[in-house]
Formats: structure tokens, C-alpha cells, sequence
């Protein structure tokens, strides 16, 4: 009778080596181990035996069926794995091929830039206030100090809808409009659209941004506009950047300052960025005039102040190397789509 | 302001200072310039003189020259006509560098050698329009004095440097040879030389000939002399040097010596032709005359703002902009009436806006300072005398109103100190004014005397100026000023812009900026009264917009036409309109065209259309918390939309915008766009984000179809299906749309029923499903599909 057992043993074994798939493994597992498998067909045949054989038989047919059945289960294991792979490897495909880009959106140069500087001021303590587009001559020119045939007017000129009403050629009237509302410090920045009669050229829009400052309180001094720029720049255009101060005119302030930042091309060295200066002019600033303030309710023995115009797309121009001031407003989705990146990663140096 | 170095030396001495460092000490001082000029470059020129000039035989038009240089005797083929035996002429030898980047070779002409070139003026750089059409066509003739072997340079004044200075409206005395040397002196602290004023006098008077009255006001001063006699001829050559280094053009000596002295004094003087005047000169306004013949040939109408000079028979100038053709200086005048005066900076600008503005108008418009007028006068006189053997006569037809006296400006340490923010000394603040030529008394609390030359300076806070500018910011140190620490805030308006913005960015349109100055027509609808500008530089930008769709559409050609066929953009701006005085709103529109989404290997594509614009508002409009507030109605649109695929925006039955398809007649690709008025937005209150559970018992899902005609809406079935549903109908949303042939069309919906408090039954779905079907069988012309 062991023989038997030994035999079955030794066929399933040769079985086993030629099983390549799960379907013929199974059939395999019935052949042996099914209730009419040939390890069970042996046991009726116990019954025939004598006791110490009864106990032998049943011992050596119990091995048997669990290494058949281990046998089985460890091909099982191998060739199910081996089918999973062929599975994947069915279904491999090739990642070189093009995505499917939803369409990336993102905001105007312009608004990036002047949101980069509002976030700066705001975060100084600044409100950001807006005035109308549309302005009266009386505020855009004459409470800043600019009387009716004033030849600094020359420097500005005008779109006018009749003689009283203009397009504003400047962020400074809401200077005047938020004097005239406050009593006491007023620490605001209005960005917004200006217009000037000029022709369209690389370096001239009839309309462009600026972003005006207005700081007033009872001890302001030139040295604490210096200090705010000197802040702003950093900022913006990196903690190198140094601010010069060069005298000028303006007729809402006096003191005027033409302010000038150390090329952050070269680092002050001179290069064809700077044209060889060292400094890049970015901005008109200096202490509101006394008769401003005195035009807008504020007096001028008691209150102190100082006030800033910055051009939005000078700034841009300087930050991306912008050549063409038009490009801002040509709309242009080749030029605009090289400005889809938000900045959380830092640029490099 | 072109400033010749050479000039300015005249009147304080510089000789030592490099022009490089001037121009930057001037940078500083607050006066920038536009450029550093040579006025002549070339080098390894010399003074000739021309021994022989003989006809080339093979040409009408050449001579071969030979010309003396001193060290050498060279051979020199020249074209111009003028050339000829014993000029002393401008050489540029073998190896010389003209302007343009013209080296000088010897070469062979037609088979003779030529060793250099004669030259013109023109040929050594000096701008065309600065120079007497002889010096354009031929060559310069040098005067006898010139020898030959000199640098003719030198010689002709031409080694000159010229900064060209970019000067601030305020700085009106920097419009003269001798403010500059003003300017100049405060930074060097070197002495100011006023020039020579002195002449003889002959006894003739001009009060024999010459009466003089001002009616107006606007004339503030009028100076008169008569120079008799003078002899009309070339200026000589530093005279017309400087004059072209100051970017006038030489014409002879006399009127030659009128722009010399109002470029060294800032005064505009006017010679009149004395012989061509009537006996009395009357300033007056321009009420009683009506028209001048001006010196260009050009009758010219006279206003009341004119202030005009006349001999009381007929206008001989335009006050300070432009004399008369009949009292001009010519070839044959012989004695001079000159006028050295002052007119009201307001009116000289009127008058010069609608004629010309001049050299003399410009400085008039800036103002002149009161103690020059009459030193002009003398200058005239003395050059008059020297350069032109005019004969003064005594005496001056004088009216002079104006303050002479020094400003007195008081202004303490601690005004500056702390206006500026500086730790300036005592000591250090005076040496600013002394340096400027002011005067100063009392220390400390200081009494400056501002003379009148500095007409900008009025107030303490101009003298702060003087002093930090003088005294230079380089040392400022910036601190930040000290405030209650708080953080800035922006306005309700900015926050919903930035929230449009990043809405719709997120939404994959890219931002574009427009002009507000449009055409006045156009496709495209102005909605209220326009404003139009008084001075538009252009038909295309004209009136403001009040329609952001426009501008967008424009956006989208332009891109088209350079091969951008996807264009997905949004604007959000200001539009400004009449209503009752001048108004504003904030708009927010985009336009979505050609192919959204695409994938061609995946065979995935999403076309623009209108229900993708609709899904953009729509997620616009939830992502700002209106989700359910808002609905669309189809209503008479305008124009430029597509009247079958667009529909208006309202939000709690306000219209706030519109949605749909450009008019095909304005495109024939597909074009959609929106517009909305974010302002009516503004006015809006939301509510809150408050958080519920989510329910934890499952819902179920029914779906039903109903055959209606197919004018009827979807949405008009969705209303019954809620109104029923009611708080059951978790969502509800159209799977289906079958078109029969009949005219009626089958609308499957899918709803979702559930309860947050138990689970439905199966029951109880079914019998809200009959209630629905109920209902809208009852109410609309509907059937269910499946009866």
C-alpha cells in the first residue's frame, strides 16, 4: 500500500514540473486533492489494513496530501505573481506621449507686479485706496500746487474732456481727495491706470500705472522717505539694491527727490543695463509742499509729509527686461504666457 | 539746454575741471542732462592754405589743389566749388577721423593722387540746420588771421564740449550762460565773472527820436536804446561758435548779438529796425488791433491775452514770442532800436502756444530775473559798439516796475534738521547759502536774502531744498517712520477685483489689459452717454469704453491673425460714463475661444461653446458665494451677440451682465464671451460659510425622462421637479437630450433623492417619483417617456 502512496507521490510530482498556468494547476489540484483525486481514492483501502498499518498508511497519506497541497500553493504563489506582471506588462504604456493640460490661467504682468508692490506697502501698514480715472483739473493739477498755465503742466500733457474735466495724468490727486477726508496720520497707496497725451512708442504709452504713496504725520522727514524706499527696493528687486537720492522738481513737493536704485544687473558696477551709470532712475518722490497740504486742510507748521510715484510698468520693465512698453497692451498671449508662474520659488541669483 | 563749456568758462574759470565730473556734480545738484557732446571730434586737422588749384582734365567739377599745411606741401583733390587760390581752408590729413567713422586715405582720383581732403563745416560734424547753406555746399573759408599748421579746431572754437542739460520747469535762471555759472559756483565755490557792459555814448538821444508808453500791466518792464549806424557783417568766430555750440544758428553779427546776450544774461532781447518805426512805442493789449504780419510771413491774429508792442499805428511784436516782417533787421538796416523787456510769464505763454514757442518765449514763460533787464540792454550795447561799430546814443526809454530787492526768507536749524532728517550744522548750513551767493544774518535763526535771480526760491521749505541739495544726500541715512503697527488694508472694491481675477485665472482664461480710449464707433454696444476727449490724438482713441467685450474681441483678432487659435482671456477694469456728472463701474468679461482642453492622441477634445462659457460664469459666480442666486433669462440682447445663443445674467433679479456667442457677422469662427457688472456684485451680502454634516444615510437614485415640444426649457421642468422634491432632492441634473422628428424632444434627468435623518425607502422614492411625474404632467404639456 505505501507504494502506492509513493507512486502517486512520485507521478504528481512529474505533473508538476510541466505546469505553466493557474487553469492547469487547478485541474492538477483536482486531479490530486479533489474528492475523487487520487490521494483520495487511496483511503477506502484503509479499511483493508491492519491496525499498525492503518496508522502507518494514514500517517504517510496525511504527508503526502499537505506537500501536494504545498506544492500547489507555492506554484500557485509563483504563477500568480508571474500573471499579474504579464497583466501590467499588458497594460504598460508609453508616458513619453503628450499630457492632457487643462488650460493654466493667470494674471496680467501688470497686476502681478502691482500686486507685489501693494502686498509690500500693506504689509507696512499702508491702506490702499483708488480714485477716479476721470478727474476735475481742480484736483489733478491745481490743488497739487499746478495753477492754470503752470509751464510744469508742459511736462503732463493732457486728455481733456472739457476745461475742467481731464483723464487723470497722475496717482497724485488721490493725495488731495484722501487729505481733504482725513484729519491726523494718513499712511495710503493708490495704484491705479494715468494717462498723458504722448505717442506710442518702446518707451511712451498715453496710458500706463503708477502707484502713488502718501505718508503724513507730525515728524516725517526726507530721511524717513529714504528708509521706505530703501525698504520697498530691497524688496522688490533684492536686499542689495541700494537708493540714491538725486534733488529735483516737482510742484506738489518740496523738497523733490528723483530716486535711483544700484543696478542689480551689476551691482552698481556699470553695465549696458544701466548704461554704464551704476543707477537705474525709478521713481518721483519728496516732502509735500506746503501749500498742498495747506489746499487739503492740513497745516503745514503742524503736519509733515511725503508722497512717491512709482511707474508699475517701469518696475515690470526693469524685473522681466521688457523692452517695449506696448507690449503691455497688445495683449499678446505669446508675450503673456511667459508670465504664468506664481512666485513661491525663489529666483535664481 | 545745450551748455557750451567753452561758454560757461567765459564767466567762471573751470579750465581745470574735467566735463565728465562737471556734468556729474550738476547730475547731483538736481540738474540732469541728456548727453556730453564734442562739438567737433575729428582729429589731425589742420589750417591750410591753398598755393595753387588748377582744373582736374578729366573732370568739370574737381581741382587739384596744392596746399601748404607748414610742415608740408600737400597734393589735395578737391570738389567744391569755392575753392580757389589763397584760401586758407580746413585740411583733414592722411590718418584723420571724420564723424560717421570717415577715415582719410591717400587715394588716386582719376589717376591723381590725393593726400587728404578739404573740408566743409558739415563734413566736421556741426549740424546741418546750424549752418549757412554756403558751409553746406562748399568749403570753409577761413579768415586770413587763421595760419596755416594750426588746429584749425582751435582756431574755429570748435574744441568745445556741450552737456545737454534736461533743466526742471522751476529752474527758469539756468536758462542762461550766467545762472549757470551761478549754479556752477555753489558747487565749486569759485567767483562768478560778469562780462563787460561798458560803451561810449554819442549825443544823439533816443528820447528825440523814441516816446514811450505802457498801458498794461502785463508789461512789467521796457527798456529802450537806439544804436545808430551799425555796419551789418559776419559775427565774428567765437560769437558764431558759441552760438552753434548752443544749437542757434548764426546769421549775422547784429541779430547774431542778441541771441549771444540773451543765451549769457537769460534776457530775450528784441532789435526792431528804428528806421521802419513811427516815433511813439505803446505796449497795449491786444483789444485794439486785430491782426500782425509776424516775421515768418504769417498774418496772425491778435487776441486780447496778446500783449503786443506797437508805435501806435500798427503792432511791431507779438510781446516777447515774435517781432513784425516790417520792422525786422535786414541787410540795410542801419540804426537799431533795441528792446530789453519784461511781460507776464502767463500771457507770453498764450501767445507762444498759438504761435511758436521760441528761445526767447520759453525763458519768458519761466520768468527773468528783474536785475538783468537793463545789464542785457548795456551788454547789446557794448557788442553792438565792438562787433558791429554801432554808435550809442544817450539815454533810455525806461518804464520798470519790478522788485529788485533781495527775498528775505526766515528758516531755523531745527526747520531744516528736521525736514530733512539730517544732523546738518550751524556751520554747514551757512556755508550752503554762502556758497549760492545768498546772504545771511542771524545764526541759527537764520534771515536768508535770496537775490531775485532765484525765482523759484519763495518759501523755507525751497531754502530746505537749497540746503539738502547743496549740501548733497549722499550722507542721509534712511530710517522707517514710527507709526502704531498695524497692517494696511485694501478696499472692498480691490478685494472683489483680486477675486475675479484669481477666479477666472484658476478657471484657465489669462489676463489681458486694454486702453480705455476707444474708437467712438464701433461693433460693439456703448450702454450709457459717452465721454468723449476735447483733444484726442487719434480717431481710434476717442471716447472711453464702457464695454470691456470689445477690447477683448479685438485681443482675440489679433491673436487669430498671428496663428493663436485658442484664445481664453478675461479683463476686469474701470469703465467711466455720463450720468449725471461722470460715473464709473467695475466690469469683469472674458472670451473663450477655439479648444479649450485637448488631447489628439487621447482622442480627447473640448471645444468653446456656450455651455462651457456658462460653466465659467457659473463657477465664477459660486466661487464668490452666489451659487442658487443666480438665473438665466433669454430676453432681447445686444446686438453683437448671437441672438439664438446667448442669454442674460441676473443674480436676485438684478441684471448684472450677459453670456453668449458673438454675433456671427463679426466672427465667423465661434466666439463666446461674458460680461458682468462686478459693481451690482458689490452691493450684494453673502452668508457665511457654515459647515453641516454630511448626512450618514445613503440616497437613492431614480431617473426620469419627459417628452415635451422643444420649446419648452429644461429649466422649466426642473422648477416643478424641486417645488415637489422639495428638501428630498439632493441633486438633480439633465443626463439626456433626444431630439424626435416630430418637434418634441425627450429630457432625462437624474435625481438623487436622501434625508439627513434616516434612510429612504424604496417605497417612498417611488411615490415621490409619481408626485413629480404628477406634477409636471399637470403643469407642462409633458408626457413621460416610457407611457
Amino acid at each position: 500500500m505505501k507504494e502506492k502512496v509513493v507512486e502517486i507521490k512520485q507521478m504528481f510530482n512529474e505533473e508538476i514540473k510541466s505546469i505553466d498556468n493557474i487553469k492547469d494547476l487547478n485541474e492538477l489540484r483536482v486531479k490530486y486533492l479533489g474528492k475523487k483525486g487520487e490521494i483520495q481514492k487511496l483511503s477506502p483501502l484503509i479499511k483493508d489494513l491492519s491496525n499498525d498499518e492503518k496508522k502507518d498508511f494514514g500517517k504517510s497519506l496525511n504527508e503526502t496530501k499537505k506537500e501536494v497541497s504545498k506544492k500547489i500553493e507555492d506554484l500557485l504563489e509563483k504563477l500568480e505573481s508571474k500573471e499579474l506582471e504579464k497583466r501590467l506588462l499588458d497594460e504598460k504604456i508609453d508616458t513619453s506621449l503628450p499630457s492632457t493640460k487643462l488650460p493654466l490661467g493667470f494674471v496680467h504682468p501688470l497686476t502681478k507686479v502691482r500686486r507685489e508692490i501693494e502686498e509690500i506697502f500693506v504689509s507696512m501698514g499702508y491702506d490702499v485706496v483708488e480714485g477716479p480715472e476721470v478727474e476735475f483739473d481742480l484736483y489733478n493739477f491745481e490743488k497739487l500746487n499746478l495753477p492754470k498755465n503752470h509751464p510744469a503742466r508742459d511736462a503732463q500733457d493732457t486728455f481733456y474732456v472739457n476745461d475742467e474735466v481731464l483723464l487723470r495724468t497722475q496717482t497724485s490727486p488721490v493725495q488731495v481727495r484722501t487729505m481733504e477726508k482725513s484729519e491726523g496720520e494718513i499712511r495710503i497707496i493708490s495704484p491705479g491706470k494715468t494717462y498723458r497725451r504722448d505717442d506710442d512708442d518702446p518707451t511712451h504709452s498715453h496710458q500706463f500705472m503708477q502707484i502713488e504713496g502718501l505718508v503724513i504725520g507730525k515728524n516725517i522727514s526726507l530721511a524717513h522717505l529714504k528708509g521706505t524706499l530703501e525698504e520697498f527696493a530691497k524688496k522688490i528687486f533684492g536686499k542689495d539694491v541700494k537708493v540714491r537720492f538725486r534733488p529735483s522738481y516737482f510742484p506738489f513737493t518740496e523738497p523733490s527727490i528723483e530716486v535711483d536704485i544700484s543696478c542689480f544687473k551689476c551691482k552698481g558696477k556699470g553695465c549696458s543695463f544701466c548704461s554704464n551709470t551704476g543707477f537705474i532712475e525709478i521713481l518721483g518722490s519728496g516732502m509735500v509742499h506746503p501749500n498742498v497740504l495747506k489746499m487739503s486742510g492740513y497745516d503745514p507748521e503742524v503736519y509733515k509729509g511725503f508722497a512717491f510715484g512709482l511707474g508699475i510698468e517701469r518696475v515690470a520693465m526693469l524685473k522681466y527686461g521688457i523692452s517695449d512698453i506696448r507690449d503691455f497692451y497688445t495683449n499678446d498671449l505669446r508675450f503673456l504666457n511667459q508670465f504664468n508662474r506664481k512666485g513661491g520659488l525663489e529666483d535664481e541669483a | 539746454m545745450k551748455l557750451s563749456r567753452n561758454f560757461l568758462n567765459d564767466y567762471i574759470d573751470l579750465s581745470d575741471i574735467d566735463v565728465y565730473e562737471l556734468a556729474d556734480k550738476m547730475l547731483n545738484v538736481g540738474n540732469e542732462y541728456e548727453s556730453i557732446k564734442r562739438l567737433a571730434s575729428s582729429k589731425n586737422l589742420v589750417v591750410g592754405e591753398v598755393l595753387e588749384c588748377k582744373k582736374h582734365e578729366q573732370s568739370d567739377k574737381l581741382s587739384i589743389c596744392t596746399v601748404d599745411v607748414k610742415d608740408e606741401v600737400l597734393t589735395i583733390i578737391c570738389g567744391a566749388p569755392n575753392v580757389r587760390k589763397g584760401l586758407k581752408v580746413v585740411v583733414a590729413k592722411e590718418g584723420a577721423v571724420l564723424p560717421g567713422d570717415f577715415k582719410i586715405k591717400k587715394t588716386k582720383i582719376l589717376g591723381v593722387e590725393s593726400n587728404g581732403m578739404i573740408c566743409s563745416l558739415l563734413e566736421l560734424g556741426i549740424d546741418k540746420s546750424l549752418l549757412k547753406q554756403s558751409d553746406i555746399d562748399g568749403i570753409h573759408e577761413l579768415e586770413d588771421s587763421a595760419a596755416a599748421g594750426e588746429d584749425p579746431n582751435e582756431y574755429l572754437h570748435f574744441d568745445d564740449y556741450i552737456i545737454d542739460f534736461d533743466l526742471t520747469a522751476d529752474r527758469g535762471d539756468l536758462m542762461s550762460i550766467i545762472g549757470m555759472a551761478y549754479e556752477v559756483s555753489a558747487i565749486y565755490g569759485r567767483k562768478v565773472n560778469m562780462p563787460d557792459i561798458s560803451f561810449n555814448e554819442i549825443n544823439d538821444k533816443v528820447s528825440d527820436k523814441f516816446s514811450l508808453k505802457v498801458e498794461t500791466n502785463k508789461c512789467m518792464a521796457y527798456l529802450a536804446k537806439l544804436v545808430s549806424d551799425v555796419e551789418i557783417k559776419d559775427s565774428p568766430q567765437f560769437i558764431k561758435s558759441r552760438l552753434i555750440a548752443s544749437g542757434i544758428r548764426p546769421i549775422n553779427n547784429v541779430v547774431d548779438i542778441s541771441n549771444y546776450v540773451m543765451l549769457e544774461t537769460g534776457q530775450p532781447l528784441h532789435f526792431f529796425d528804428a528806421d521802419k518805426l513811427n516815433s511813439k512805442i505803446l505796449i497795449t493789449m491786444g483789444d485794439d488791433f486785430k491782426s500782425i504780419t509776424t516775421l515768418d510771413d504769417v498774418v496772425r491774429d491778435v487776441d486780447s491775452n496778446d500783449v503786443l508792442v506797437t508805435d501806435s499805428k500798427t503792432p511791431i511784436a507779438l510781446a516777447g514770442v515774435m517781432g513784425s516782417l516790417d520792422t525786422e533787421v535786414s541787410n540795410n538796416t542801419k540804426n537799431i532800436l533795441i528792446e530789453a523787456a519784461q511781460f507776464n510769464k502767463t500771457n507770453v505763454r498764450l501767445t507762444s502756444k498759438k504761435v511758436l514757442r521760441s528761445e526767447a518765449s520759453s525763458r519768458f514763460e519761466k520768468g527773468i530775473d528783474p536785475n538783468i533787464t537793463l545789464f542785457a540792454l548795456k551788454r547789446a550795447c557794448h557788442l553792438l559798439e565792438k562787433y558791429a561799430s554801432g554808435k550809442v546814443n544817450k539815454g533810455i526809454l525806461i518804464h520798470d516796475e519790478l522788485e529788485k530787492d533781495d527775498k528775505v526768507i526766515k528758516v531755523t536749524l531745527s526747520d531744516i534738521q528736521e525736514t530733512l532728517g539730517m544732523n546738518i550744522t550751524s556751520k554747514e548750513v551757512v556755508a550752503v547759502f554762502e556758497r549760492l551767493n545768498f546772504k545771511v544774518k542771524n545764526k541759527g535763526h537764520f534771515e536768508v536774502h535770496v537775490p531775485r535771480r532765484r525765482l523759484d526760491i519763495e518759501i523755507k521749505e525751497d531754502l530746505i531744498e537749497e540746503v539738502g541739495r547743496i549740501h548733497g544726500y549722499d550722507n542721509l541715512e534712511g530710517k522707517l517712520p514710527v507709526f502704531e503697527v498695524k497692517r494696511g488694508s485694501y478696499t472692498k472694491t480691490g478685494k472683489l477685483i483680486r477675486d475675479a481675477q484669481d477666479v477666472l485665472s484658476n478657471l484657465g482664461l489669462v489676463e489681458a489689459v486694454n486702453y480705455t480710449l476707444a474708437r467712438d464707433l464701433n461693433e460693439f454696444s456703448y450702454y450709457h452717454d459717452k465721454i468723449t476727449i476735447a483733444n484726442p490724438m487719434s480717431e481710434d482713441k476717442k471716447v472711453c469704453r464702457q464695454n470691456l467685450v470689445a477690447s477683448l474681441f479685438e485681443n482675440y483678432k489679433y491673436n487669430f491673425s498671428r496663428g493663436v487659435k485658442n484664445v481664453n482671456i478675461f479683463e476686469v477694469s474701470d469703465v467711466y460714463y455720463k450720468n449725471n456728472g461722470y460715473d464709473s463701474k467695475v466690469l469683469v468679461a472674458g472670451l473663450i475661444s477655439g479648444t479649450y482642453l485637448s488631447n489628439e492622441v487621447q482622442q480627447i477634445s473640448l471645444k468653446a461653446d456656450f455651455y462651457l462659457t456658462k460653466g465659467i460664469v457659473e463657477n465664477f459666480l459660486n466661487s464668490l458665494g452666489l451659487a442658487d442666486r443666480y438665473e438665466f433669462i433669454d430676453e432681447e440682447l445686444p446686438n453683437n451677440y448671437h441672438p439664438h445663443r446667448s442669454t442674460s445674467i441676473y443674480v436676485n433679479k438684478i441684471h448684472i451682465g450677459y453670456l453668449g456667442q458673438v454675433h456671427p457677422l463679426l466672427s465667423k469662427e465661434e466666439v463666446f464671451v461674458f460680461e458682468i457688472d462686478l459693481s451690482k456684485l458689490m452691493e450684494l451680502k453673502v452668508r457665511g460659510i457654515k459647515c453641516r454634516d454630511i448626512s450618514k444615510y445613503p440616497t437613492i437614485n431614480k431617473d426620469v425622462a419627459f417628452v415635451v415640444d422643444n420649446s419648452i426649457k429644461a429649466s422649466k421642468i426642473e422648477k416643478h421637479i424641486r417645488k415637489v422634491a422639495n428638501k428630498y432632492l439632493k441633486s438633480l441634473s439633465v443626463f439626456d437630450i433626444y431630439n424626435f422628428d416630430d418637434g418634441t424632444k425627450s429630457v432625462a434627468f437624474n435625481m438623487v433623492f436622501g434625508d439627513k435623518n434616516q434612510t429612504l425607502s424604496d417605497e417612498f422614492a417611488n411615490d415621490l417619483l409619481n408626485k413629480i411625474i404628477d406634477e409636471v404632467e399637470k403643469n407642462i404639456d409633458a408626457k413621460l417617456r416610457d407611457k
